[in-house]
């Protein structure tokens, strides 16, 4: 019963990893988990106000569920082309 | 529809051939290129990252929405990743119809489209240094508050 949580481009660097497991908790949303990341990585805090999240690889607001066992991507604004 | 995210060099070719039926009288053809600089910066090369997974399933869905808004006989989009020279080819964007000027718009909204939503990013890498790149027409910095979309 885990979460998989995904770290792209500047964030991965900021953070040092790419892809972490953390524990699920009942009634988990993006909000909740992206909280708890938080507490360990304060450094994401300066990326939440252009942060965008995806759950099993769909764009997610704060307030979507995340069920155990699904993934969730940290998204900083995007630059393709 | 041919949707691809690869390390491999990008050939219009291919997607020209993709998207050509008997139906369509026009082909639209977008390449994006790693231009030399950037904001008066000599840029050095590009390293493009890619959620590859979900990048493929944006671009399928965009390019399927393409085909349904603008009545399209054929699309396909291809984007590159790893480390990019100055004039490679970064993005691969066809479309077709049965006349010109539906292809013109449809390439011109997929393009926007994909720099809107499609989990890719790049790094520019300049003599001296090197950043990542926040695409300003990003869905990440078009929901963001207004003062940190001006800064």
């Amino acid at each position: 019963m885990a979460i998989t949580v995904l770290f792209f481009a500047s964030l991965a660097d900021a953070v040092g990893i790419r892809e972490l497991s953390l524990s699920h908790v009942s009634g988990d949303t993006v909000a909740s988990v992206r909280n708890r990341l938080v507490e360990t990585y304060p450094q994401i805090a300066e990326f939440t106000p252009t942060l965008l999240y995806a759950v099993n690889e769909d764009y997610a607001d704060e307030d979507t569920p995340v069920p155990a066992d699904t993934t969730l991507a940290l998204i900083p604004p995007v630059s393709g082309g | 529809m041919l949707i691809r995210v690869t390390s491999e060099q990008l050939h219009p070719q291919e997607a020209i051939d993709a998207v050509r039926q008997n139906e369509a009288g026009a082909i639209d053809v977008f390449l994006g290129i790693v231009r030399n600089s950037n904001k008066g910066r000599a840029v050095n090369h590009l390293v493009y990252e890619a959620y590859p997974s979900m990048a493929e399933k944006t671009m399928l869905e965009l390019a399927e929405e393409a085909v349904e808004r603008f009545d399209l006989t054929g699309s396909a989009v291809l984007h590159r990743t790893g480390r990019l020279e100055i004039g490679e080819t970064s993005l691969l964007v066809a479309v077709s119809a049965g006349h010109r000027a539906a292809t013109f718009e449809a390439g011109h909204w997929l393009v926007n489209e994909i720099k809107r939503r499609v989990p890719v990013w790049k790094k520019e890498v300049w003599a001296d240094g090197e950043e990542w790149i926040e695409g300003p027409e990003s869905l990440g910095i078009e929901r963001a508050p207004a003062s940190i979309q001006d800064s």
